[in-house]
């Protein structure tokens, strides 16, 4: 189900599109879940045990912490942050599809924003962990010859980033349209039977995997590029 | 005799090349089978590194699908942008 707004300020007609509706639906939904996790934490004392939502939330904090310090090292956990954010976004923005709504990842712009931020945090990183010459330095590594080589495969680092996320997120849409409609014209009874599993399959799991795709070869990505010293 | 209009042939290419776009799809099949098996024959030498042969296999194998991303990238456009349309 595609939603767009169109509205007119001072005789332009701006069009909001069904990426950009929905993702406000998620941030406004995890603001709500934050406040409220929010307001239990502030009620628990020290020395009693705590509920079962405050709980929840001390686990996942401490598996996104266990995760970065695995993966880019114990002095880095600074960016586990914004690792827990790109997870919860992506992962609510993936699952979407199970309400019936249409996705913000399958729209070009929105996986692009987000690799460019990934991007920008590489590049950032490297410069601020190794200084200026020798991040300079690090694109001709082997050999001054690999320059060209260095240059491609650091712009082909967002570009493969979030063509894998909108390829998946956009084939799994329509995959699933496509099964629907065969199903529906064998014969209506099948769709309630087998059409849970297709859901399953193209919409849980595929979007699950590439939420956990997208957030490790960000790590990835990122810890490679301030090593580079 | 009539010929074919110059759409109708700009269409009927564009689905020629869609088609052929997703032949690419067959590599990362081959590939990422091969890495399955070898993931199964690690955890088989090795049954407690089994989490981290997982989380290796499923990163290796995301990696590795892009190639056939691609391909179905250039279909869908093909199909439902046509660009080649309005080159016309």
């Amino acid at each position: 189900m595609k939603a767009t707004i169109k509205f007119t300020i001072f005789n332009h007609s701006i069009k909001l599109s069904g990426a950009a509706i929905n993702s406000w639906l998620i941030v406004v939904a995890i603001s709500i879940f934050i406040i409220l996790v929010n307001r239990k934490i502030k009620k628990v004392k020290a020395g009693e045990t705590p509920g079962t939502l405050v709980s929840i939330m001390e686990f996942f904090v401490e598996k996104v912490e266990d995760l970065v310090r695995n993966t880019m090292g114990d002095n880095r956990v600074y960016f586990a942050p914004y690792i827990a954010t790109l997870l919860i976004f992506l992962v609510f923005a993936n699952l979407l599809g199970l309400l019936g709504l249409e996705t913000p990842t399958s729209n070009y712009s929105v996986t692009l924003a987000l690799a460019m931020i990934t991007f920008v945090m590489i590049h950032f990183s490297g410069i601020r962990s190794a200084g200026v010459k020798k991040y300079l330095k690090g694109f001709a590594k082997p050999t001054a010859v690999m320059l060209p080589i260095n240059l491609i495969s650091e712009i082909a680092t967002p570009i493969s980033m979030s063509f894998r996320l909108f390829g998946n997120m956009l084939s799994g849409t329509v995959i699933i349209a496509l099964i629907f409609s065969v199903l529906n014209s064998i014969s209506i009874i099948t769709v309630p039977i087998i059409g849970p599993f297709i859901n399953l399959y193209f919409d849980v799991f595929v979007g699950l995997v590439q939420t956990f795709i997208f957030s490790m070869l960000t790590m990835v990505f990122i810890s490679n590029k301030m090593n580079i010293n | 005799m009539d010929g074919i209009s110059s759409e109708a042939f700009v269409l009927g290419c564009s689905a020629i090349g869609a088609g052929i776009a997703v032949l690419a799809a067959a590599g990362p099949g081959l590939g990422q089978g091969y890495a399955a098996g070898k993931a199964a024959e690690a955890v088989a030498k090795q049954p407690e590194a089994k989490s981290d042969v997982i989380q290796t296999m499923i990163l290796g194998q995301a990696v590795a699908e892009t190639s056939g991303i691609y391909g179905l990238i250039i279909a869908i456009l093909l199909l439902i942008v046509r660009p080649l349309m309005q080159a016309l």
